[in-house]
């Protein structure tokens, strides 16, 4: 029997609040799946297993907070016998702190006898709400009795600290940056980043963007955006490797263009919501689209499938910024594409230099699914299209 | 109408493009932008507000001369937009 | 409407007793010792010198006698008001009630109506045993072709009672014995009639809702100012209707507060709180932030001994706990 205690997760950390199980009783588990959530009090970290084998016993409940090297499971090894409901080993293991004898991971007699379903045991205000807040609930912190309830839920979202800013829809800051941390570490953890960048000529496209706004009545004008926009739907559509989703280690290039948009929210925070088959649409359409997404972003009011369809990102830094980015890809796509501000700089020209209007894209890809060259091969491709601005 | 009313006009151009930022003070000479991270599809939209209230057309080149409140309310007083 | 004045429970009962007869003369009132002794309850105390034998009537020892005699006269054109002392002694004209009161408008297609009222007293409090105290109302609240009201303040047992003679169907009301002698404010003159259909919210709230009716009213609300000095708001809905349920008024409450315990006299195996809880189940599920609690009787006949006698029933501190309960605090 293999013992899956409370990990020490940083030098400071002496305990860990349970936040819930992802796998129950009687689950096979191997080596690096994530079997638990734990709440350090600096951010929610899942905890991978070191051993292959079947989750036998769980021992402590969401909600409580134990020392760390408490056993919190217990994992039969093949050839084990399954635990026929004697009592945990009381004592820990050598390597446990002795604090941890004394407070032996027992649930307490009134314990609810459904916390072992590793689901957690939200109200159903509590869910409800969760979806309208945009805050996970497998994030919230169970309270009394290990439910969680509309107020772990609004205390997780900070909607009860009035001192905390607060987003229209109620998205607060810290949410915000919590979910982002989450999917950002995800990426950076489970995927191989590449990347790749070219500095394109983009003098061709604005001139033809300033001509053609010069023409258009104002509310009909176009953000450089637009045209970036068509154009990196349409390479997309020729680099099937950068435009998909990779899950449970498989990849399914997608059909359309789901393109990602990172819209940047005031104050802080980032969200990309899709704008849905991106190469199906002229320019006037995606400016449609997209003055209608960062609207959208503004007032809070984004729809699920914006925020889980998206096949590949943009992200335009856009003026007064800086040249280039590397951004992580959003998982599960595969691929992101930064685009820096556009500069003007010295460009050499058929042996002449020109002063020209420059922007550096630079394209993130997975490993998993393809190397630098198919990049690179979408780079041009990019770059062709953006030097015939007028065919977009 | 006064210097006054004009700047309201700008200012409520301004939350109606960004309404989260309703009810917060515009400093009159710092650029928008600065204040408050208007990106360009902020500012597309302010224009196009300023637009529509005033009539007045502005070309894409006079952007710049929209940055700050100040500045607005003497552009639009420049075009004529003062009755 | 003229300035108030205190009355008490059974003044108000006595008092719209008497607006009955003296309004329309086909009312009259009939049932145990209701003339010369003046009702169990002294609710009619007086009304035999003043309307007469013809429109004050004992009855014998018979239920089921006395209130087909009243389904009769209800039939040929009459508004009777029958008064049947407890509702445990009402079992014995359940017939006359559920067989043939509740089913002749269906059974007639329409051409039958039973205008009747029963009044009858309900639940424990007075040490009268368990053969006097019990809370049967979700007995004759199942079933259909019934009214059943209750009603738990002063102004409904004045008002209620014009407001059911008027009903054409038979109509049953339900006075808590612990009622009786409650005082309160009422309008000095007017007319006083109440709508017999809906609830009330007797108390504002914002975390918990507390559904109750008749005897259980004051203690809900005696148990929500207990809970409001520790920062805990109750709302309390009384339901005044038993049948029908006035769901809209419960559900509006729970979407509010989040959190519904209904305190019911009644046994909770089968109860009203049984009903109101599913129902808030089906209709407001997503709302709730908490299971549907319960503070109802405990299971066994309503025991005779003052302390036995208040264990067995809802009381405050039960409420109390119930309303923490649900917030988890």
């Amino acid at each position: 029997m293999i013992e899956f205690k409370m990990p020490s997760l940083g030098a400071d950390m002496d305990a860990g609040t349970l936040v819930e199980w992802l796998k129950k009783p009687g689950d096979a588990v191997k080596r690096g799946d994530i079997i638990a959530v734990v709440d350090t009090q600096k951010s929610a970290i899942e905890i991978e297993v070191f051993a292959d084998g079947i989750l036998d016993r769980l021992l402590v409940e969401p909600g409580q907070r134990v020392p760390v090297g408490t056993v919190m499971a217990t994992i039969r090894e093949p050839g084990d016998l399954a635990d026929a409901g004697l009592p945990p080993k009381a004592v820990p293991s050598s390597a446990s702190p002795p604090a941890a004898k004394s407070s032996a991971p027992v649930a307490p007699a009134s314990a609810p006898l459904v916390a072992a379903r590793g689901e957690p045991r939200a109200t159903p205000a509590a869910r409800r709400r969760a979806v309208e807040l945009g805050v996970e609930i497998a994030s919230v912190l169970p309270g009394p009795e290990g439910v969680i309830g509309l107020g772990e839920v609004e205390a997780a979202a900070g909607a009860r600290a009035p001192a905390k800013p607060q987003r229209p829809g109620g998205i607060s800051f810290d949410e915000m940056r919590k979910a982002i941390g989450a999917a950002m570490a995800r990426s950076h953890r489970e995927i191989p980043h590449y990347y790749v960048s070219s500095t394109l000529d983009v003098s061709p496209l604005m001139a033809w963007l300033e001509a053609e706004n010069t023409r258009r009545p104002v509310p009909e004008r176009l953000l450089y955006a637009a045209p970036l926009i068509r154009a990196v739907a349409r390479a997309l559509m020729d680099s099937p490797e950068l435009n998909g989703h990779y899950v449970d280690g498989r990849y399914d290039p997608a059909e359309h263009v789901n393109l990602g948009i990172a819209v940047a929210m005031r104050g802080g925070g980032l969200i990309a919501p899709a704008i849905l088959a991106a190469e199906t649409l002229d320019l006037a359409a995606i400016m449609e689209r997209l003055r209608d997404l960062v609207a959208r972003v503004r007032g809070g009011r984004l729809r699920s499938s914006e925020m889980t369809a998206g096949t590949a990102t943009i992200t335009n830094l856009g003026e007064g910024t800086a040249d280039s980015l590397m951004p992580l890809i959003y998982p599960p796509q595969v691929a992101i594409v930064g685009c820096g501000r556009i500069v003007e700089r010295p460009w050499i020209v058929d042996g002449k230099i020109e002063a020209a209007k420059l922007m550096t894209v630079t394209v993130a890809g997975d490993h998993r699914i393809s190397d630098g060259r198919r990049a690179a091969a979408f780079l041009m491709n990019l770059d062709k299209l953006l030097q015939s601005p007028e065919t977009l | 109408m006064t210097d006054n009313d004009i700047a309201k006009l700008v200012q409520s151009a301004l939350f109606a493009v960004a309404p989260d930022l309703e009810g917060e003070t515009v400093g009159p000479d710092v650029p928008f932008r600065d204040q408050f991270e208007i990106d360009s599809m902020d500012f597309l939209n302010f224009v196009i507000a300023l637009h529509k209230a005033t009539g007045i057309e502005i070309p894409e080149r006079d952007y710049p001369k929209l940055e700050s409140l100040d500045k607005a309310v003497a552009y639009l007083k420049a075009k004529g937009f003062a009755q | 409407m003229t300035g108030g004045r205190k009355i008490t429970y059974r003044e108000a009962v006595r008092e719209a007793l008497r607006e009955a007869l003296t309004r329309d003369e086909r009312v009259f009132l009939m049932g145990e010792d209701v003339g010369r002794y003046g009702g169990a309850y002294a609710c009619s105390m007086g009304l035999l010198a003043e309307f007469g034998e013809e429109r004050v009537r004992d009855t014998p020892l018979s239920e089921s006698g006395f209130v087909g005699a009243g389904i009769g006269a209800a039939l040929g054109g009459m508004r009777p008001i029958v008064e049947i002392m407890t509702v445990n002694f009402s079992l014995l004209a359940l017939d006359q009630i559920v067989n043939n009161a509740a089913t002749l408008r269906h059974m007639s297609g329409g051409q039958l109506s039973v205008p009747l009222v029963i009044r009858m007293a309900t639940g424990a409090g007075r040490q009268l045993a368990a053969q006097h105290s019990h809370s049967l109302e979700c007995w004759y609240a199942h079933v259909p072709g019934l009214k059943v009201v209750a009603p738990a303040t002063v102004a409904d047992a004045r008002g209620m009672l014009w407001t059911a003679l008027c009903d054409p169907d038979p109509v049953v009301i339900f006075e808590h014995a612990a009622l009786y002698n409650d005082e309160s404010e009422v309008a000095a003159g007017g007319d006083l009639a109440v709508d017999i259909a809906s609830a009330a919210v007797r108390r504002q709230g914002t975390d918990a809702t507390l559904v109750t009716y008749g005897g259980s009213l004051k203690k809900s609300l005696a148990a929500a100012e207990v809970l409001a000095k520790d920062g805990i708001s109750c709302e309390v809905v009384d339901l005044r209707s038993l049948r029908p349920l006035d769901d809209r008024t419960i559900m509006a409450s729970v979407a509010k507060t989040h959190r519904a315990i209904v305190v019911d006299e009644g046994w909770r195996t089968g109860s009203l709180a049984a009903e109101i809880g599913t129902r808030t189940m089906e209709q407001a599920f997503f709302d709730l932030d908490a299971p549907v609690g319960r503070v109802c009787s405990a299971e066994v006949p309503i025991p005779y001994p003052k302390h036995l006698e208040t264990a067995a029933t809802p009381q405050v501190d039960g409420i109390v706990a119930a309303v923490r309960g649900a917030l988890r605090r």
